[in-house]
């Protein structure tokens, strides 16, 4: 990594952050605390697709990940009604072997990244823009849109059948 | 910037994401977990557009499918939650053991 | 023929040959106004309404009446000029390929649009200005009224099948707000959802059929379509009867025709006026229009669809017209005469007489708003729906009675009154191309449709009243626009009486398509079947008098006319919304999910035990076996040591979900490592 380059120290930054955050998500005993630490993890991914040039993506990021689905978390939080503050009981008793298994596969997803891109750069190419991003969905991509779409419309409707209460009356 | 910055922070956070799954036993938790590890999978495939100099947006593309799956499953996911916990009174995934033998 | 690569008035006097059209000048070219106007109202109602002094009204009001003047200028341009064609557009933008504009055509087929649309929108509005007097929700309710009216016009006016399908979603999304608009009882707002979604199963058809038609031709523009209709493109020839059947199944959902007949009746629960707009100039009449519209491709390359058309309006008119005769509440007599109707233009297209089914939509359209509005009347003044709380009225409401006995005799097809025409021609044109069957249908229906409207009238305004309170009459501003209405029903028919007179004919053979796609257009009167129409017209009014005159007080004698067998069966429409609820909605919501049930505890269950027995028999085979015969000691333990290994293993099935995740993530790990070892 050539740290001459002003990138470069953004992206370590951001990348600290991140994992730093991750960490908290990961181990925090306050549920509270891990949703935002989420969102804030979320932003740190948002800031790196802009430093891609995946300007399109990074607001989807923003408003979708950080806008729609925390929230949709926090309600959950809310209405499961996990203890807010502080709490012993969110972790199991025995780590270890989540957490060998866990740096097993960073050794391993890392090792073999490293050890086949080597230090091969990311050409300079100019931002894609969002118009070409529609181009894209509509042109190349539009039958796995339209899927995509179909997706959602089943997730809908199964969230509702599966959170409605059967009233016994009716 | 070199590809491979990009897969190793990948690579940390889906680690870190795993971690996470494995350990919690609030069913929230491990959700909020894995939406850890489908945000690395987005920055791989990022990084990887980039790298590959797509002209479609490829890698973007997927991540927008990605980031559309990832909302589904969060709805799926809390309505089967709180299903359960309606059932149980608790959303601890440890005392959901009924597949056992 | 020749080959139109480009459109406009050149190309369309080359492919026509002899008659010259006018692009309509600034007239036509503003026309967008007529649909900008009532949504620009709608938004202005939304925001502005609770303010102004009467509630958003006199926007409303104002935004149709600039409609109705506008349309009324069209149609005497198009009808004493050389006919106006034209086609304007403004690009929003591409998608792909396709570019996507808001286009608007203004030609006979349309300009009769605007102007019927126009005209009976002013109608109701004026009208609901006095019926919704201290109502509830009056702003919201005029937002929606403008919007159901400005969304048919953007339907009529849409020059590609995207912004036709846009308008009519928008028809539909409007239509659910109106029916709704009492939502505070529970069945309202359920009839509301009924029309939707009913409509909306109809609509993917529609929508199918327009993807499949764009994607064909390359473009949604329908002039560009009718081009390679005319240029008879194979390749759209071997999809026509597909798109042609996927189009009229949308059609067949907003025109109610059998089976998603069944919303209609139910819309009742909207506010009169919303019932008088929705059954006579919007929303029933876009699936006729919609067919109207494509009808050279229906014509030229879909015939078979035509013939569906023809067989769905021929049941349509008549199943619904006998229902018509047992209802009691006076909405729902109306109601299944729309149908009825309706019956009449789908089938009158399906047998290829375009000017009859359209002329047939714009005489019902008076004397259907009418007799709405008159039911609407009623209505307001007896605070009931039901006949059997009425009676007597002739004299306490002299002009509602004047004006509905006007309307209904227009339905009933009698002479010079405008359904006598329009009914016949399209009788006419079921002899024509000899669709027996069908014209003794028709023929029927006339008696029918005769017998139901006596009826209504003798329970409603003759014998004695048996409701409550003092019934009057209603206030002005309900009753003029009544009187209109009932000036353009007696009327309305003599534009287009077969040789004297063909404006109405010209009209809507005022398109970019050749006159010769478009059926033809009868010269002389058809004298049989205009005989038996009249007839039958007459012995169904005389049948009707004989039953229900002088009006019956108790329920015996309202239900003299009792056929046994058949009354229980129309009593419940059919059952085919208990076919509905029990086929579809209830098995989707009980049923299918207990069945799921079932088989995961006795078929899934039944497999494991089984599974579980036999390898448990098999297990006491081999040990009684190894037993009996003595066998070694050492296969002995072997067993043994194999049973003793199972009972602990199977404490590796945890049902713990995270262990299973461990295991997969472990397992990933150790596979690639070996697999890295093994190619290093």
């Amino acid at each position: 990594m050539d740290l001459s380059i002003a990138q470069n120290w953004f992206f370590i930054i951001i990348a600290l952050a991140m994992v730093m955050a991750s960490l908290i998500v990961v181990t925090t005993r306050n549920v509270m605390h891990a949703a935002l630490m989420l969102v804030g993890a979320l932003a740190g991914s948002a800031a790196l697709f802009v430093l891609l040039g995946a300007e399109f993506v990074a607001g989807v990021i923003v408003l979708v990940y950080i806008g729609a689905i925390i929230v949709l978390f926090l309600f959950g939080v809310m209405i499961t009604r996990v203890e807010i503050g502080r709490s012993q009981s969110l972790d199991h008793e025995r780590k270890w072997p989540a957490a060998v298994i866990a740096i097993g596969t960073f050794a391993v997803l890392a090792g073999s990244s490293v050890a086949f891109f080597g230090d091969e750069e990311i050409e300079g190419v100019a931002a894609v823009r969002t118009s070409d991003i529609g181009t894209a969905i509509f042109e190349r991509f539009v039958v796995p849109f339209e899927v995509v779409s179909f997706v959602l419309l089943a997730a809908l409707i199964g969230g509702i059948v599966l959170a409605r209460r059967d009233d016994p009356e009716s | 910037m070199t590809i491979a910055q990009f897969l190793v922070l990948s690579a940390a956070l889906f680690s870190i994401g795993i971690y996470g799954v494995l350990v919690r036993r609030n069913a929230v938790l491990v959700l909020l977990s894995v939406e850890l590890m489908l945000a690395a999978v987005n920055i791989n495939f990022v990084a990887f557009g980039r790298y590959f100099a797509d002209a479609t947006a490829g890698g973007q593309m997927f991540a927008l499918f990605i980031i559309t799956v990832a909302a589904a499953e969060v709805g799926i996911g809390l309505a089967i939650v709180l299903l359960i916990f309606r059932n149980r009174a608790s959303a601890n995934i440890d005392e959901l053991d009924v597949l056992k033998w | 023929m020749v080959t139109a690569a480009l459109l406009g008035p050149a190309v369309l006097a080359a492919i026509d040959g002899a008659v010259e059209r006018s692009d309509g000048g600034v007239l036509a070219a503003g026309a967008w106004l007529i649909v900008l106007v009532p949504f620009v109202a709608a938004l202005a109602i939304t925001l502005f309404g609770k303010r102004l002094p009467r509630h958003g009204a006199e926007l409303a009001v104002a935004a149709v009446g600039f409609v109705a003047l506008y349309g009324t200028a069209l149609l005497l341009t198009t009808l004493f000029g050389d006919g106006i064609v034209h086609e304007g557009a403004v690009k929003i933008g591409e998608f792909g390929g396709f570019e996507i504009e808001w286009a608007w055509v203004v030609d006979g087929l349309s300009i009769m649009m605007f102007f019927v649309v126009g005209v009976v929108s002013t109608a109701c509005f004026v009208y609901a200005v006095g019926y919704l007097e201290g109502d509830v929700r009056p702003t919201a309710f005029f937002a929606s009224f403008t919007l159901f009216a400005g969304a048919m016009l953007m339907l009529v006016s849409a020059a590609n099948l995207i912004q036709l399908l846009i308008g009519w979603e928008l028809v539909g999304v409007s239509s659910y707000l109106l029916i709704g608009h009492y939502w505070e009882q529970k069945e309202n707002s359920s009839a509301g959802m009924k029309a939707f979604l009913v409509n909306k199963i109809a609509d993917i058809g529609l929508m199918i059929g327009i993807i499949i038609a764009g994607i064909t031709v390359g473009s949604f523009t329908i002039s560009k379509i009718m081009e390679k209709v005319v240029e008879s493109d194979a390749a759209l020839d071997d999809v026509a009867v597909i798109i042609a059947v996927l189009l009229f199944i949308g059609a067949m959902g907003k025109s109610a025709q059998f089976p998603f007949h069944v919303w209609l009746p139910d819309a009742m629960a909207g506010p009169t006026p919303v019932s008088a707009l929705m059954h006579a100039a919007t929303m029933v009449t876009a699936g006729v229009y919609l067919v109207a519209r494509m009808f050279p491709l229906f014509e030229e390359m879909a015939h078979e669809a035509l013939d569906v058309a023809l067989v769905i309006g021929a049941i349509t008119l008549v199943i619904a017209g006998l229902l018509a005769i047992v209802q009691d509440d006076i909405k729902r007599v109306l109601a299944y005469s729309t149908l009825s109707q309706l019956g009449y233009m789908v089938a009158a297209l399906g047998a290829g007489a375009y000017t009859a089914g359209l002329f047939h939509l714009f005489t019902h359209a008076f004397f259907k708003s009418l007799l709405f509005l008159g039911a609407g009347s009623v209505i307001h003044a007896v605070h009931s729906n039901n006949m059997s709380d009425m009676g007597g009225l002739r004299k306490d409401m002299p002009r509602t009675f004047w004006t509905f006995m006007i309307g209904s005799a227009a339905l009933a097809g009698l002479p010079i009154f405008s359904g006598f025409f329009s009914k016949d021609e399209i009788l006419a044109a079921f002899r024509e191309g000899d669709h027996t069957i069908v014209f003794l249908l028709g023929v029927a229906t006339a008696f029918i449709t005769a017998l139901y409207m006596t009826r209504a009238i003798s329970l409603t305004f003759f014998g004695r009243y048996k409701g409550d309170g003092h019934p009057h009459e209603s206030p002005s501003i309900m009753v003029y626009p009544m009187i209109g209405l009932a000036g353009a029903a007696a009327t309305a028919g003599f534009i287009n009486i077969p040789g004297l007179t063909d404006w109405f004919y010209k009209l809507v053979t005022t398109r970019l398509v050749p006159a010769e796609l478009l059926g033809e257009h009868a010269t002389s009167f058809d004298w049989t079947a205009l005989g038996l129409g009249v007839l039958a017209g007459v012995a169904g009014i005389a049948l009707g008098y004989r039953l229900y005159y002088p009006d019956a007080a108790t329920q015996q004698e309202r239900d003299r006319l009792y056929i046994p067998g058949l009354w229980p069966v129309l009593e419940n429409k059919y059952y085919i919304d208990d076919l509905y609820m029990n086929g579809i909605v209830n098995p989707i919501k009980g049923p299918v999910a207990r069945f799921i049930n079932w088989t995961n505890s006795y078929i899934i269950d039944f497999v494991v035990n089984v599974v579980g027995f036999a390898t448990r028999s098999l297990g006491w085979v081999v040990y009684s076996g190894i037993d009996q015969r003595g066998i070694d000691l050492a296969i002995n333990e072997a067993g043994a040591a194999t049973g003793f290994a199972g009972s602990k293993l199977r404490y590796i099935q945890t049902g713990k979900v995270q262990q299973y995740a461990a295991a997969l993530f472990g397992g990933a790990i150790v596979l690639v490592i070996g697999f890295w070892i093994s190619v290093t």
